[in-house]
C-alpha cells in the first residue's frame, strides 16, 4: 500500500514568503494530509512558470500577478494558471542606497518608513537633480513590487516613465547593484532589504505594508489542468498550507521557522537576516530600528484569501503600465484567475472563519475591523497610502482616474 | 538573410556547455555565435551583441531580466517575441525537459529559429547525460576505493589473500541481499570504530 495517497511538486524562489509551502512540509501538515511534497527551489520566475507549464511542477509559490499575465497570454509559454489560495501578505520594502537617503534626508524624510513622506522626499530630490535618471530594480515586470514602486512613485508626483528608469534584477543581485551604483533604489522581498541594509549600505525608504495595507505578495499558483484533474490533492494542499500559515504566524515559532528557512535547501541564509521579517522588527538603517506591526502576514486578516479584488487591482496596474488593453474579456479572464471557490470549498472541513465576500474594495478599511457573525475574522486596515479607493465594481473610472498627471 | 546570418547569442554560466552549443550551431553553419558566461553589465552586453536569437539554461537567475527587457524594447525600440512558437507545446516541453529557452526577435520566422532550438535541445541533453556519466564513473571509482580498503582490513585483520577478502566480501553481500560497497563501508566503519588509531 502506498503510504501517501497524492504526490506533489512544488517549485519555489528563496525568498522568506515561501515560509508556508516549505514548513507545510517540514512541520508535517502535508503529511497529515496524505501528500508527498516535493520542494523544488529554482532561481527565476521564468522558470517556476514553464516548469509549472509543462507539468514539472503541479504548483509553485509565485508572484502574485504572474498567473494573470499568463492567463492574458502576456508571456510565453502561457500556462492556463488558477490562484486557489494566497500565501501572506506585505513583505517587501524599498531600498535605498546610503547615497539617496542622505539626500532625502536633507529634503525632509524621516526614518519611520511614512510612504507619504518618503514619496515626497524623493519627488524633491528627482526635481533638482541633474544628470542621469535615477535607477530603481524591481524583481520582474510582472510583481507587486514593480506595481507597487510606480504606485508609491505616481503617488508622490513622480513619473515612473520618464523621471526614472526601472530595471529588473534577481533580487539576490540588488544589493551590490546598489553598493556598486548601477542602481540607487529597489523593491524586493526579505531578506533582500534586509541584507542590503547590514552589508551594502542601503537605507529602507518606505515597505508594502506603508504603500498598501494588507497587500498581496506571493500566492500559490497551480497548473489549472492538474487542479482540474485533482481536486481532492488540491484540496488537501491548501489545508496543509492553511495549517501551516497558523504555525508561521505563532511568535513562539518565530525562532524556529528562521533557522528552518535559513537552512541549505531553503533559503540558505543566515538566521539573522529572516528574522526582521517575522518579527517585524525591522533594520532600517545601520542604527535605525524601527517596529512594523503587518510587514508579513501569514495568517490573520484572511492572508491566505484569494481576494477578486486583489488579482484585479493588478491587472488596473497592467493595464496602467501599458503591459495590456483594457477589454471586458481582459478584465474577466483576470478576475478569474483567482478562485476563492476552491479556497473556501477546501477549507470548509477546517471549520475556520473565512470572509463572506470574494470581493472587496481596497482601501475602505481603515482600521482593524472584525467581519461576519462570528467574529473571529477581523480585516483590515487596508488602505493605499494616498487615500485612494479601489472599487473593483468600477474599473473604468479607476483607470480613467489614474491616467490623470 | 541566409540562415547562417542569424546573429545568435549564447547565455550560460557554464562556460564548458556553452561553447558545446556553439560549435553546434557552427557545425551547422551559424557564424555569427557570441558567448556571455559573465553575467556582469548583462543587459549592456545584449544591446550590443544585437542578437536575433538568445539561446539561455533555465538556471540563469537573469531570465526575468531578460524578459523584462525584451517587454521594455516592446515599447521603446524594436519589437521582441519571447520563446519559441507558443502553439508549439511539444518543442517548449522538450526544452524545458532540456533545461534550455531561447527567445527570437519578433517577425523572425519560426522555421528559422527551429533548428536552432533543436540543436541546443540535443546538445543540452548530451551535455547532461555526460555530466550524469562523469558522475557516475566518479562514484564508481569511489566505490572501488572503499572495496580495497575493506580488503586491506580483511587481509591484515584476518591473514586472507587478496583473492579471498574479495570473495568473502561478495559472499557476504550476496547472502545479505546488499551491495559489496555497502558492506565494504560497513565494515570500514566497524574497523575504524574498534580500533580507532588504526589506518582503515
Amino acid at each position: 500500500m502506498k503510504k501517501y495517497r497524492h504526490e506533489i511538486t512544488a517549485g519555489f524562489l528563496p525568498l522568506l514568503d515561501s515560509a508556508l509551502l516549505i514548513v507545510a512540509k517540514e512541520k508535517g501538515f502535508a503529511e497529515i494530509e496524505q501528500i508527498d511534497l516535493t520542494l523544488v527551489r529554482e532561481r527565476s520566475w521564468a522558470t517556476v512558470r514553464d516548469r509549472l507549464a509543462v507539468g514539472h511542477f503541479e504548483v509553485a509559490h509565485i508572484l502574485a500577478p504572474m498567473p494573470i499575465a499568463c492567463n492574458l497570454g502576456l508571456t510565453a509559454p502561457a500556462p492556463r494558471m488558477i490562484v486557489p489560495m494566497a500565501l501572506g501578505l506585505g513583505g517587501n520594502a524599498i531600498t535605498v542606497s546610503g547615497n539617496l537617503w542622505w539626500k532625502m534626508v536633507d529634503s525632509g524624510a524621516t526614518a519611520d518608513l511614512d510612504a507619504r513622506s518618503t514619496g515626497d522626499a524623493l519627488r524633491k530630490v528627482i526635481t533638482q537633480r541633474a544628470g542621469d535618471r535615477l535607477r530603481f530594480g524591481v524583481v520582474h515586470p510582472y510583481s507587486a513590487h514593480n506595481y507597487e514602486l510606480r504606485y508609491w512613485l505616481a503617488a508622490s508626483g513622480i513619473d515612473p516613465e520618464s523621471e526614472v528608469e526601472i530595471v529588473t534584477l534577481p533580487p539576490a543581485d540588488m544589493g551590490n547593484a546598489l553598493k556598486d551604483g548601477t542602481i540607487d533604489g529597489y523593491c524586493a522581498g526579505e531578506p533582500w532589504n534586509t541584507f542590503g541594509v547590514l552589508k551594502r549600505g542601503g537605507h529602507l525608504a518606505t515597505v508594502k505594508a506603508a504603500i498598501w495595507k494588507s497587500s498581496p505578495e506571493k500566492v500559490l499558483g497551480v497548473n489549472a489542468r492538474w487542479a482540474d484533474s485533482h481536486p481532492e490533492a488540491l484540496a488537501a494542499l491548501l489545508r496543509a498550507i492553511y495549517h501551516a500559515s497558523v504555525w508561521c504566524a505563532e511568535p513562539g515559532n518565530h525562532e524556529e521557522l528562521a533557522r528552518l528557512l535559513s537552512g541549505d535547501a531553503y533559503i540558505n541564509k543566515a538566521a539573522e537576516w529572516l528574522r526582521p521579517a517575522l518579527t517585524g522588527e525591522l533594520k532600517i538603517g545601520l542604527r535605525y530600528k524601527q517596529t512594523v506591526k503587518d510587514f508579513f502576514v501569514p495568517n490573520a486578516k484572511a492572508a491566505t484569501f484569494p481576494w477578486k479584488s486583489h488579482a484585479l487591482w493588478f491587472y488596473t496596474q497592467m493595464v496602467r503600465w501599458g503591459q495590456i488593453e483594457h477589454t471586458g474579456p481582459h478584465q474577466r479572464v483576470a478576475g478569474n484567475t483567482y478562485r476563492p471557490d476552491i479556497y473556501r470549498s477546501a477549507l470548509k472541513s477546517l471549520g475556520i472563519a473565512m470572509p463572506a465576500a470574494s470581493s472587496k474594495v481596497e482601501g475602505a478599511l481603515g482600521m482593524e475591523t472584525p467581519v461576519g457573525s462570528s467574529g473571529a475574522l477581523t480585516l483590515g486596515p487596508d488602505g493605499f497610502f494616498d487615500g485612494n479607493l479601489f472599487d473593483p465594481d468600477c474599473i473604468d473610472e479607476y483607470l480613467s482616474a489614474q491616467k490623470q498627471p | 538573410m541566409k540562415p547562417s546570418s542569424l546573429n545568435v547569442l549564447v547565455i550560460d554560466e557554464n562556460r564548458i556547455r556553452a561553447s558545446v552549443i556553439e560549435d553546434g550551431l557552427r557545425d551547422a553553419g551559424y557564424v555569427q555565435v557570441t558567448i556571455i558566461a559573465d553575467m556582469n553589465g548583462l543587459a549592456r552586453k545584449i544591446t550590443e551583441i544585437d542578437p536575433d536569437v538568445i539561446v539561455i539554461d533555465l538556471e540563469n537567475p537573469n531570465r526575468d531580466m531578460l524578459e523584462s527587457m525584451f517587454q521594455i524594447s516592446r515599447a521603446v525600440k524594436r519589437p521582441i517575441a519571447m520563446f519559441v512558437d507558443k502553439s508549439d507545446e511539444a518543442s517548449i516541453e522538450a526544452a524545458v525537459d532540456a533545461g534550455v529557452s531561447a527567445y527570437i526577435v519578433d517577425g523572425l520566422k519560426q522555421e528559422r529559429v527551429r533548428p536552432i532550438l533543436k540543436m541546443a535541445i540535443s546538445r543540452f541533453n548530451a551535455f547532461s547525460r555526460l555530466s550524469r556519466e562523469l558522475e557516475e564513473a566518479r562514484g564508481e571509482l569511489e566505490n572501488r576505493k572503499l572495496i580495497d580498503r575493506a580488503k586491506a582490513v580483511l587481509m591484515r585483520t584476518r591473514g586472507l589473500s587478496e583473492e579471498e577478502a574479495y570473495a568473502l566480501l561478495r559472499r557476504t553481500a550476496m547472502g545479505q541481499n546488499r551491495k559489496i560497497v555497502e558492506i565494504a563501508q560497513s565494515l570500514i566503519t566497524a574497523a575504524s570504530l574498534l580500533d580507532p588509531g588504526a589506518d582503515v
